[in-house]
């Protein structure tokens, strides 16, 4: 054992070595002449892998449709796939290896937040570049991430929004324990203070929660005019089940998700959660043209029994917006590249989206949805122009009290 | 004491879930000292059965439900039955052993559920004769496929203490269990009594499995979701003891909704935790045990 500290030593200083000939040698990073190697790390192993399969599919399928249309700057696209495996010091391990030992162009990766914070130095330190496809809790900005899919104002605040257009000042709160929803409800306490709603009740339960009758009870006995969901994963399924037994009907007292997509739907039975509704910037159901394309692509590739959803649809964007980026800078490096991020606009299946430069989120249009009998979601409601990203929430008054 | 009212119904309910999931782990595991982790599996394998013949074979959601019981409890009993006869009884005597070896049955069970049905969860619908509840004083209300749990849950136990108090077979498997030797000198074939164990508590998971679809998500997952609040319900009750298992489930599940009437359902479960620490603390046998003479 006595050497091990020795190891652990004479590793960091070649990972240390590595790094630095990556940087000092511009231009040649993972590229060749005819090939540009770049980086997939999702958790293909493990609970999360259910969800972040299903990105990298749509990953694959954005390389897979721009290879064939000659790939970026005449090179092909070289995926080298990593497992992140559920687990924060495995997502670490292997982003530091695609970034020192593959010399990847660039990353497309991670779904939860701990698994992005997990990355975030190793990306900083290698002057790395990463691409994060899922709506998250917002109050983060690194020049070293691009975030594709939805901060805080561009997901709950206009749901919320909505929600009181409708008419709906009395919320129930109802969330996993664990960072997401804890800041949502945050967020959504404070709109509520400001907007004269009422908060009857902010309930967390823990991950894999089954149990819902005494919650299901509480909000059939409160009747409150919506409820707010930050559920995550399977307990889903139980609590939208146990809410029908307990007599909650979408028309009286509506659920309004934001961690249940098209994906979950099959899942927690169609006729479990028709009428309620969720909030996302893309659905299924999006009526553009690059939509219809994408449905088809993915579809031909993975069968017809597949569906699309928010966050596959926002990863399948990053490639899309990485090879516009590539191109504009005329240049693989990461600094290039950042550089050319402001401005890069592409007609994605949700509609135009563009990068906002100075936080590297992009400004997008947000959806309210309506879950029909076929377990597929109904646009109901979107913001009537695409949204400037505010991952500090710093244009709100009311939200002053939750960025200091 | 009006919140301890209302709560009732929510208790017996999760105690219901608890119980069933705990009485094949009650035989297996409190009966032959068998730590069998496969058997959050097994009740996978139960919930997949409904989903089976529901989604692949077709019948409607009241047919799938009452064929997939009994054919849940054949299906995992033979698997637990194989289990047994190929791998445990190699390795009686070993407990580590055997909790490691289960574990990776239970994996492999769980891949192949994921490579057969996919990773994410598949829908097997609630009869609608289910779907409702009723309501009692004003703020409780009972839900149907609760009822039907809880019923399913007693019936189960009445059936079992009439086989092992009744019946030939059901008093050999107690012989065998309060001394081994002792039975075995009497005439009963022991292999052939630890196999019905086997067969019967893995069978109980199945139809476990098939009762949780009602309630819950159904995937590749699912049992790891029961398999900890079970061998707590089997560990309190007392190794062994059917009328421990009973009470310990239904004791658990009240002292859950109790609490979670005022705390949130996270400091709920701690709470449970803590009060399941201080109690083992006191009584590390459980509720009840075996009075025995023997010196083992």
């Amino acid at each position: 054992m006595r050497t091990r500290p020795t190891h652990t030593a004479l590793a960091a200083a070649l990972a240390l070595t590595t790094a630095a000939t990556g940087c000092t040698t511009p231009g040649t990073a993972g590229v060749d002449e005819d090939t540009v190697t770049v980086g997939m790390l999702h958790s293909l192993s493990g609970t999360m892998a259910i969800s972040e399969v299903t990105v990298r599919d749509a990953v694959q399928l954005a390389i897979d449709e721009i290879n064939a249309d000659g790939g970026v700057l005449g090179r092909q696209i070289e995926p080298v796939i990593e497992d992140g495996a559920s687990d924060e010091a495995t997502f670490a391990e292997r982003a530091q290896k695609l970034l020192t030992s593959d010399d990847a162009a660039t990353v497309f990766g991670t779904w939860t937040s701990a698994s992005r914070k997990a990355v975030l130095p190793v990306f900083e330190r290698n002057n790395g570049l990463l691409w994060y496809p899922v709506q998250y809790e917002g109050l983060e900005a690194s020049d070293n991430i691009v975030y594709t899919g939805a901060t805080t104002n561009q997901q709950i605040i206009p749901a919320l929004d909505h929600l009181r257009e409708q008419g709906h000042t009395s919320l129930y709160l109802v969330g996993s324990d664990y960072v997401f929803p804890r800041t949502a409800n945050q967020i959504i306490t404070a709109y509520a203070q400001a907007h004269d709603m009422d908060i009857v009740a902010e309930e967390y339960t823990p991950m894999g929660h089954t149990e819902y009758s005494t919650i299901t009870n509480d909000i059939a006995h409160h009747e409150p005019d919506a409820v707010f969901n930050t559920l995550n994963g399977d307990s889903n399924v139980s609590f939208f089940q146990q809410l029908r037994s307990a007599g909650v009907h979408a028309d009286d007292t509506p659920v309004l998700s934001v961690s249940v997509a098209e994906e979950e739907i099959d899942g927690i039975g169609a006729d479990n959660i028709t009428g309620h509704l969720t909030a996302w910037n893309y659905y299924q159901s999006t009526e553009t043209e690059p939509n219809s394309r994408f449905v088809q692509a993915f579809t031909d590739t993975y069968g017809t029994d597949r569906v699309t959803s928010d966050p596959m649809q926002s990863a399948y964007n990053s490639v899309h917006l990485w090879k516009a980026a590539v191109e504009q800078a005329d240049s693989f490096e990461v600094d290039d590249v950042r550089a050319a991020l402001d401005g890069i606009t592409i007609d994605a299946p949700e509609g135009t989206i563009s990068i906002d430069g100075t936080t590297q989120h992009l400004v997008k249009t947000s959806r309210v949805g309506q879950v029909n009998d076929d377990g597929l979601i109904d646009q109901i409601w979107s913001t009537p122009e695409p949204i400037t990203p505010d991952p500090y929430l710093e244009s709100y008054d009311w939200a002053s009290d939750l960025h200091s | 004491m009006e919140a301890l009212l209302t709560q009732l119904p929510t208790g017996l309910a999760i105690g219901s879930v608890l119980l069933l999931a705990a009485l094949g782990l009650n035989f297996t595991f409190g009966q032959m000292g068998v730590i069998n982790m496969a058997h959050g599996e097994f009740i996978m394998v139960g919930a997949y059965t409904a989903f089976v013949l529901h989604a692949w074979i077709g019948l409607d959601p009241a047919t799938t439900l009452l064929a997939a019981l009994p054919l849940a409890f054949a299906i995992t009993g033979t698997l637990g039955w194989l289990l047994e006869l190929g791998l445990i009884r190699h390795f009686y005597g070993r407990p580590l052993d055997t909790l490691l070896l289960t574990f990776g049955v239970g994996m492999i069970l769980q891949q192949a559920a994921r490579d057969l049905f996919g990773a994410p969860n598949v829908d097997v619908p609630t009869p609608t004769w289910l779907t409702g509840g009723i309501t009692l004083f004003d703020t409780v209300r009972i839900h149907h496929s609760r009822l039907f749990i809880l019923a399913l849950a007693l019936t189960a136990v009445a059936a079992l203490a009439y086989y092992l108090h009744r019946s030939r077979p059901g008093r050999q498997m107690r012989a065998v269990i309060h001394n081994r030797d002792l039975a075995a000198t009497t005439g009963i074939n022991t292999r052939k009594i630890d196999a019905a164990t086997f067969f019967i508590g893995s069978g109980l998971a199945g139809i476990a499995g098939v009762a949780l679809t009602l309630i819950g998500p159904t995937g590749p997952t699912l049992g790891t979701n029961y398999i900890v609040d079970a061998f707590l319900v089997v560990v309190i009750g007392g190794l062994g003891q059917l009328r421990g298992t009973v009470i310990a489930a239904f004791a658990l599940g009240l002292l859950n909704a109790t609490v979670e009437a005022w705390a949130d359902a996270s400091l709920a479960k701690l709470i449970v935790f803590a009060a399941i620490i201080a109690f083992l603390q006191t009584r590390p046998q459980g509720l009840f045990t075996v009075k025995t003479r023997s010196l083992t």
